[in-house]
């Protein structure tokens, strides 16, 4: 019995075996000498694992009782998981190194960070997703920290650790109101009370606690307001983190807990999301035009986007858990680009993040800038980028569920949306000279990782790699 | 070869436009003018071996689209065959012309290019009218008149500087598209109601359609009726016909060539070749062919009225050009197609020899075009002087009456006047009758104040008038032999007895009774004989081509719809009855050419004070024929200013004020005040953040709880 559980959560143990053996090793000898190499075996180690799991095991392996599901959909969020995770680890190393920021700690908190975010997308009980979720946030709040000189870093660490504390509580209080109502923390059990008829009022309470507590995780208006003080305040490397991999794990685990725990009653969860997602874009899309550091404008703009990716879990239908997935694996390569970079903007060495420095960008470094464009463009969705056909998914998920109103209002938002990312292409090829201009040094890294994620948006038109085909069966393994 | 034939100007207008920088402005010139020659010569070729079987000749699978599947095929039947002719020759000798007509051009600047443009655009018109003509079904004939639509609009605005020209194109653009767009609606009609678009399947149905009801508007009609009229409501843009005749005197602000080419002898007879393709369809709307001999006949009533006094020579021909045009529709209207494809096979010699001819003077003279400029110049401008003398004898139809010995414009006209008699319209048989008369008078008028007279005008420009270079004069004689013979070499084959013409159509012909009685045998054998094919027909010509039946009904056409290149119900019998008209009919439009040189030759010869006395004893009509009977006004009145009027609504309210500004309002408004309040909420405290998270907690909770799932 043991052993076949142990069987089945092999890759987080290897991970998390991983990272307490590599923190001993790094104590024991050359500390921060060693965590260059750290860093690479980590993200190695996870692409490893990512590899693995999206090639190994088919079908769905229950472990522990119903506690852990391994399932297609858990797969495809751990691949998308890992494999971002190691991107942006192995990005961040130079810019890391070169501020003296790259503690060895940092490679294996980002580790343990992907061990809980594992946990949390195959949680198949309340406990088990508190566990992650917590394993996950621990770790995130001390990375945000990390620059523990700076007063912005540990500013931003403690505002997500308060914060986070607070939305802990409140998915707390909601899991102890569900499991008060239904008398089990099993989703599997939790669904089958709710199949007698509606919600009771407990249970109702109960469940938006805990979308409140989630809505925290994946920084949901109203549950948005520590994403731009922590995106501005961590140093770059850690910012890129935050707007990749715990996106991609907190939308997975609620898409989990809906469908698994409360898919007998769709209608109740669904107004609620359709309410987050409108106020998610909206704001995400107004806010952002106020924004002049590229840093919190990314904030803003994954608000938004976590808002659209919020319409296929809103449709509440297998068609919108796919194109959820899909929204959400371009979205993470849309952002590995992005942050690749924003972690490029230098002057004199130092990083910048006023989008106005990025002014006449276009005539100094053709090639990059064109590479921004892409990315911007598919950021505001226009087609023919990949980026609008992640929207144009969402919304036709919208429509056959009937939220034709919520897909307007999405149009709408991702309209007003489209301004700051044009001013940003407006800033590189039209803007004025600056008085100084950014610097032209680029590692390999980060030019690969940028040219990649913008090939990516023109050639994944053509060709998805069979991602949308994985969206399509990890979808149908959640919803049925 | 019929694929060279409509592609050589193609290539050569993308070889002269676009290569002329490598190729040199010359050569590109050349390139264009001898791949339209041999387009020319191989057009001949094709007329002279062409046996009137109808062939087919698919160039490439077109559109395949549901339930419409096309062709661009290439329909050689004698209809093709003529129009072939027509636009090829008339157009390689523009091309020569243009050599010289070109040559400085005042409207450019030292050292500019714009002659390789010019060829371009010229070769880039044949090729679209050749597309028109050649057509194989609506749609490809469609892209061919609207291909010339623009090749017409390029070359009016040819001289870009000169508003007059720019303003000139764009009317005559707009003004096509009315036109068009019936044009567009009979094509879609067609296609709804026989469910494709080609002429074989369209043909026929026509009997079929003859029975249909459509819903059309508020009504309910005759389909084939509606479909008829759509159709020539098309032809009449294009063919500048009353109403939409408008734009045709401002399209003179072109170069010569480019009126003489489009304007006169092939574009705007495309109305023309339209209705007599459409034979089949025409011959089952009488209300439809009715309407079409009604307007024909006033707009040549009209066009040669206000052609009496005007004095910009251009706008003299172009005003008789338009007139023509109503022959042609009247004999096609009465179910004489082959008279008018008569006239405009004849018309498109004489008026490309009259415009270009004008072109010649007006190159002599410097590009003065008012003819009140002119006078006395036939002395120092000779070939010109003779060539606009052939043109003119041509146009007004001197020859001997009551033979088929004269001018080409003779044997044509007066084939459509007997036509129009004999099909039963009187209205249309008066008014051409007096139109006749006008256009003698103004065309004589024409010659009279050009070539005879006094000097009037700029001594220096007379000084210096002299006579163009041979490639203009080339051009010239060549079209004189035309507007001379053409008439009397094709009489029989358009105009002659039923056998003769049927087999120069490939229409299957029937024998009947020699009194002429249709009786029901007669008809039964006329199934027998089309039954038998093409090959039997011609022989039933030949043998009755030796017959010297004068009046005799021996044969009647017998062809289905679709059957040749025209097709003529059996009972369409008005060849013959024009025949057999009585000798005033015949002798009418020469009496009526006699008095309108009489009336010339008194006012401009020997009295002539006398128009001057005219214009003041009749001054209003002088005035409502001076200004075109107001049309232009009434238009400006009525449409242009209220679609301006619209125009400025739309884009002052509707687009400024509405879109504008409600978008303006969001963009630079709303949405920075939404920014504002969201940076403001953003204050950077916990104790802010926190509120907000509880608060939306509690709101959520309290409307799920009232309002929610909750019970």
């Amino acid at each position: 019995m043991i052993q076949a559980d142990l069987t089945v959560i092999l890759p987080e143990i290897v991970l998390a075996v991983y990272a307490m053996v590599a923190l001993l090793g790094a104590v024991y000898t050359t500390k921060d000498g060693v965590a260059p190499l750290l860093v690479w075996t980590t993200s190695g180690l996870m692409a490893v694992l990512a590899i693995w799991i999206a090639t190994s095991g088919n079908g769905t392996n229950v472990a522990f009782n119903g506690m852990f599901v391994d399932d297609g959909f858990a797969r495809f969020a751990k691949v998308a998981i890992l494999l971002s995770a190691a991107a942006v680890l192995v990005m961040s190393q130079d810019y890391m190194n070169r501020r003296g920021l790259l503690r060895f700690e940092y490679p294996l908190l980002v580790a343990l960070a992907a061990v809980g975010m594992m946990m949390m997308v195959s949680a198949g009980d309340l406990m088990a997703l508190y566990m992650g979720l917590e394993l996950q946030s621990l770790a995130l709040y001390v990375v945000a920290a990390l620059r523990r000189d700076s007063v912005k870093s540990t500013e931003a660490g403690l505002k997500y650790f308060v914060l986070g504390a607070l939305s802990s509580g409140l998915l707390l209080y909601g899991a102890s109101l569900v499991y008060g109502f239904s008398g089990t923390t099993l989703f599997s059990g939790i669904i089958q009370t709710a199949k007698h008829g509606e919600l009771s009022v407990g249970m109702l309470f109960g469940l938006i606690f805990l979308i409140s507590g989630l809505a925290f995780k994946v920084s949901a208006v109203p549950f948005h307001m520590w994403t731009p003080d922590v995106y501005e305040g961590s140093p770059t490397p850690i910012t890129a983190f935050f707007a990749t991999a715990p996106k991609v794990a907190a939308m997975a685990l609620f898409a989990r807990l809906m469908h698994d725990a409360f898919g007998a009653a769709v209608k109740d969860w669904q107004q609620v999301i359709v309410l987050l997602s409108v106020l998610s874009m909206f704001l995400g899309a107004i806010a952002a035009i106020g924004q002049r550091d590229i840093k919190r404008l990314m904030a803003f703009s994954s608000i938004a986007h976590m808002g659209y990716a919020l319409i296929g879990l809103a449709a509440g239908t297998e068609l919108g858990v796919k194109s959820m997935l899909m929204y959400l694996a371009i979205y993470v390569t849309m952002n590995v680009g992005t942050f690749a970079f924003i972690l490029m903007m230098e002057r004199d060495g130092q990083p910048v993040t006023d989008i106005e420095a990025l002014r006449q960008y276009g005539r100094r470094e053709p090639g990059k800038a064109l590479a921004v464009l892409i990315l911007m463009f598919s950021l505001a969705g226009v087609p023919p980028m990949l980026g609008f056909f992640a929207k144009y998914g969402v919304w036709q998920a919208g429509v056959q569920a009937d939220l034709t109103g919520l897909v307007i209002a999405s149009a709408v938002a991702s309209v007003i949306g489209a301004f700051y990312y044009l001013r940003i292409v407006f800033y590189m090829y039209f803007g004025e000279e600056p008085e100084e201009a950014l610097d032209t040094h680029s590692s390999p890294i980060l030019w690969a990782a940028l040219m990649g994620s913008a090939a990516l948006m023109l050639v994944g038109v053509v060709y998805q790699f069979g991602i949308e085909g994985a969206a399509a069966a990890a979808a149908a393994t959640l919803v049925n | 070869m019929e694929t060279t034939i409509l592609f050589a100007p193609l290539v050569g207008a993308i070889l002269c436009g676009f290569g002329w920088k490598f190729l040199g402005e010359k050569a590109a010139m050349w390139t264009a003018t001898g791949l339209l020659f041999l387009s020319c010569l191989l057009s001949w070729i094709v007329f002279f071996t062409f046996d009137g079987v109808t062939q087919q000749i698919e160039i490439l699978r077109w559109i395949e689209s549901g339930a419409l599947s096309t062709d661009w095929a290439i329909r050689l039947d004698r209809m093709t065959a003529i129009m072939l002719i027509v636009v090829t020759t008339v157009s390689a000798l523009v091309h020569l012309y243009s050599f010289g007509y070109m040559e400085h051009d005042p409207q450019w600047r030292e050292g500019e290019s714009y002659k390789p443009r010019f060829f371009a655009y010229l070769s880039f018109f044949t090729f679209a009218m050749l597309m028109l003509v050649t057509a194989d079904n609506l749609v490809q004939m469609f892209f061919g008149w609207e291909g010339v639509g623009v090749a017409s609009y390029l070359l009016i605005g040819f001289y870009y500087r000169k508003p007059s020209a720019n303003a000139a194109a764009m009317k005559a653009f707009i003004v096509n598209r009315v036109g068009d767009f019936g044009f567009a609606l009979g094509i879609f009609a067609l296609f709804f109601l026989v469910d494709s678009i080609n002429f074989d399947d369209i043909f026929a149905a026509a009997p079929t359609l003859a029975e249909t009801q459509l819903t059309f508007l508020w009504a309910e009609w005759s389909a084939i009726e509606v479909v008829c009229v759509l159709l020539f409501i098309g032809a009449m843009g294009k063919s500048a016909q009353l109403i939409l005749h408008t734009w045709l005197p401002d399209a003179m602000e072109g170069p010569t060539p480019v009126s003489a080419l489009i304007h006169a002898a092939t574009m705007v007879t495309a109305g023309v070749f339209l209705v007599c393709r459409m034979s089949p369809l025409m011959e089952f709307a009488p209300g439809a062919t009715g309407f079409i001999t009604v307007l024909g006949a006033t707009t040549a009533f009209f066009a040669a009225t206000v052609g009496l006094v005007q004095t910009d020579i251009k706008r003299v021909i172009a005003y008789s050009t338009c007139s023509q045009l109503g022959y042609m529709f009247v004999a096609a209207g009465v179910g004489m197609y082959s008279a008018a494809m008569f006239h405009l096979f004849t018309h498109a010699f004489f008026k490309a020899l009259l415009f270009l001819g004008a072109g010649s003077v007006i190159h002599a003279m410097h590009h003065e075009q008012d003819m009140m400029n002119y006078g006395n110049l036939r002395k120092k401008i000779p070939y010109t002087f003779a060539a606009m003398m052939i043109g003119t004898l041509a146009i007004t139809g001197v020859g001997i009456p009551l033979t088929t010995f004269g001018f080409a414009g003779f044997l044509s006209k007066d084939a459509i006047i007997e036509s129009a008699y004999a099909g039963g319209s009187s209205y249309g048989f008066w008014l051409l009758v007096v139109a006749a008369a006008m256009t003698s008078f103004y065309s004589w008028r024409l010659i009279l104040l050009t070539f005879y007279g006094e000097e009037r005008g700029d001594k220096h420009t007379h000084e210096h008038a002299h006579e163009s270079p041979m490639t203009m004069l080339v051009p010239l004689g060549v079209l004189s032999a035309g507007a001379v013979f053409a008439g009397m070499i094709w009489y029989n084959s358009f105009f002659g007895h039923t056998d003769q013409v049927a087999k120069f159509y490939g229409i299957p012909v029937a024998e009947t009774a020699a009194d002429g009685h249709s009786t029901s045998h007669g008809a039964s054998g006329s199934d027998t004989v089309s039954s038998d094919g093409h090959g039997d027909d011609a022989g039933y010509a030949d043998d009755g081509h030796g017959e010297p039946s004068s009046g005799e009904h021996h044969y009647v056409f017998a062809g289905e719809p679709g059957e040749g290149a025209l097709y003529m119900a059996p009972d369409n019998t008005v060849l013959d009855d024009a025949h057999a008209a009585p000798k005033w009919v015949k002798l009418s439009p020469f009496i009526a050419m006699v008095l309108g040189l009489i009336v010339a030759l008194w006012f401009y010869v020997w009295n002539p004070a006398m128009p001057g006395r005219m214009v003041e004893n009749f001054n209003p009509l002088y005035r409502f024929l001076k200004n075109k009977w107001y049309f232009d006004e009434i238009y400006d009145a009525i449409f242009v200013k209220s679609a301006l009027r619209l125009g400025r609504l739309l884009w002052k309210r509707g687009d400024g004020n509405t879109i504008d500004g409600f978008l303006n309002g969001m963009a630079m408004g709303v949405v920075p005040f939404f920014t504002r309040l969201a940076g403001k909420a953003q204050s950077g405290y916990i104790f802010t953040y926190a509120f907000w998270m509880v608060l939306g907690l509690a709101a959520l909770v309290t409307w799920m709880s009232i309002g929610g799932g909750a019970h």
